[in-house]
């Protein structure tokens, strides 16, 4: 094993530590478990977003569609068909991650911008549903009605719903297979297609790889990963929000991956964190929280432009 | 049975006809120089043969199969590489990488999930003699895009000689370099000529690399098929001469 593994493999224990741990540290530093779950679910969507943007090169800004339908089919399920939250769990991915691999046929025939604008009109369509049809849906007033449930291990139940600690783990147990998923893909000869598409669309055209069911192929894999985080946010407020599905939540998990580290596997984690942890902070103190977060996000992208993850990697190197 | 035959191939831009009613015959293990004035359209007939887009008229067999309409990879797939004018390669990735992922592709591994070591084994054994067959083999950890311009351009070949093509394309190998680089380019294609008897059609300025390389020369002029034959045929051919080494004399 050469330095350089090991010092991945020090920073890779180094964050599942602070992981692991986080619950016993964060309340010294003035933070709350509740916390550390959102900066999970979120980061994973941030990942998940990623997973598309930065490792395979093209930008989605209609990923909250797929982030908020996993939502909407987890609180569904749990409302309506059955109360079991790994159920809900796998409702809200195969419905977001379906509808993603549909629209994907379509979606990637475009590059660019237009790639961008064609996720935001798909977005849209699906946040109008879930605003108009509140019937089942609940309308502006989002889903209510459902709550996670525990989890049956036969000779014992998890107490994931009041205990913030046991939902915190769960999340986190949902979150490492997640990653660990998404790592494997990465690592893979598949993964390195996606790779040399980012690196150089018309290279990887004269090698042999079928640009566009590469892309649709991992902006599927993106839409599944993605449900999966929006079906644990349903978990973590027992509520989904038409607003989860809006292009402005779209933008936030962009700007999460960019802000992070759009080149790194973990920036996205980071750029969650920053952000979730600014804006239960400054959303205290003020209603233009939003302004502070978008200055640092500019001055981020003017000096950092590999993100703060890509800044500390370089720094090192 | 010819490796590639283009028959009556033209390509039609609006009212701008770049190629018009060409043929050619490429035989294994035959090496053809395709010459011609800037703007004779040899970019174009390149592009044809690789499927970046397709003939207005005329069709390409490659390997005895039809593959006028097959889109590039899939021309890629039956043993066709190429390589470009401006060299294209992913310059964030080191030598290993960017050979690595041909390799794999070659090996039909691009949907896998993983591979087993085995599997790992064989590619990574490719890719070094790859990589050692264009000189590359003490570089395999530097990063394609810091490479000098020769080395990256035998980067680039190298991960064309990785597809293990039954044709190689080669867009003007020497363009841009100085004359070292381009004598250790022109013995390169020379080695994988003669020794290892790959079929190639290259497109070349250099009239030293041309008659020092090829087979048998086609020169394009304003899209049209001027003249074939060997080097000293059309060395003599004064048609030739007038449009395009007269000029360059």
């Amino acid at each position: 094993m050469n330095a350089e593994q090991i010092r991945k493999l020090i920073v890779l224990m180094a964050i599942w530590a602070a992981l692991l741990l986080a619950p016993y540290w964060m309340a010294p530093l003035g933070g709350y478990t509740a916390l550390a779950t959102r900066v999970l679910v979120l980061g994973l969507a941030a990942m998940s977003l990623n997973f598309l943007l930065g490792f395979t090169g093209v930008l989605s800004f209609g990923h909250a569609a797929y982030f908020g339908l996993g939502a909407y089919g987890a609180g569904l399920t749990l409302k309506f068909l059955v109360l079991s939250t790994p159920l809900a769990l796998v409702a809200g991915m195969l419905l977001g991650g379906i509808c993603g691999a549909i629209l994907g046929l379509l979606i990637v025939r475009r590059r660019g911008v237009y790639f961008a604008m064609v996720t935001i009109a798909f977005g849209q369509v699906f946040y109008y549903i879930a605003f108009q049809w509140s019937s089942l849906t609940g309308g502006d007033d989002g889903l209510r009605g459902f709550s996670r449930q525990p989890i049956d291990f036969g000779l014992f139940k998890l107490d994931i719903l009041t205990s913030a600690d046991n939902f915190y783990y769960f999340v986190l147990f949902c979150f490492a297979l997640a990653v660990s998923a998404m790592g494997f893909i990465l690592r893979s000869p598949f993964g390195r297609t996606m790779i040399a598409i980012r690196e150089n669309e018309r290279r990887s055209r004269f090698l042999g790889i079928p640009v566009e069911r590469h892309i649709w192929i991992a902006f599927t894999l993106s839409c599944f990963f993605m449900g999966f985080a929006g079906a644990l946010y349903a978990l973590v407020n027992n509520f989904a929000d038409p607003r989860g599905l809006h292009y402005s939540q779209s933008g936030d998990f962009v700007m999460m991956a960019v802000m992070g580290g759009m080149r790194s596997f973990w920036g996205p984690l980071l750029g969650a964190t920053v952000f979730v942890v600014l804006q239960d902070y400054l959303s205290s103190v003020t209603v233009n929280w939003m302004s502070f977060v978008g200055l640092l996000f500019v001055l981020v992208v003017l000096f950092f432009p590999r993100g703060l993850l890509g800044f500390f990697q370089r720094s090192k190197a | 049975m010819n490796v590639l035959e283009i028959n009556n191939v033209t390509k039609r831009f609006g009212n701008l006809v770049a190629v018009r009613d060409v043929s050619l015959m490429v035989a294994p293990g035959e090496l053809c120089a395709i010459i011609g004035p800037n703007g004779a359209g040899k970019t174009t007939f390149f592009n044809l043969i690789s499927g970046y887009f397709p003939p207005t008229a005329g069709s390409i067999v490659f390997d005895g199969q039809d593959i006028t309409r097959l889109a590039t990879h899939e021309r890629v797939v039956r043993g066709m590489a190429r390589t470009f004018q401006i060299t294209e390669i992913f310059p964030e990735l080191n030598v290993f990488e960017n050979v690595r992922i041909a390799a794999e592709v070659s090996s039909g591994y691009r949907l896998r999930p993983w591979i087993n070591r085995t599997e790992a084994a064989q590619v990574h054994q490719h890719v070094e003699e790859t990589l050692k067959l264009v000189g590359l083999e003490t570089k395999t950890d530097r990063l394609v895009g810091e490479l000098a311009h020769g080395d990256q351009r035998a980067a680039e070949i190298a991960m064309a000689l990785a597809l293990k093509p039954h044709l190689l394309l080669l867009d003007e190998p020497t363009a841009g370099m100085g004359d070292q680089e381009t004598y250790q380019i022109t013995q390169l294609i020379r080695r994988l000529h003669r020794d290892s008897n790959y079929t190639i059609v290259l497109i070349e300025h250099d009239m030293r690399v041309v008659f020092h390389l090829a087979d048998r020369i086609c020169v394009l002029d304003q899209g049209k098929m001027l003249a074939q034959g060997t080097p000293q045929e059309i060395a003599a051919n004064e048609t030739v001469q007038a449009a395009y080494l007269g000029h360059a004399a």
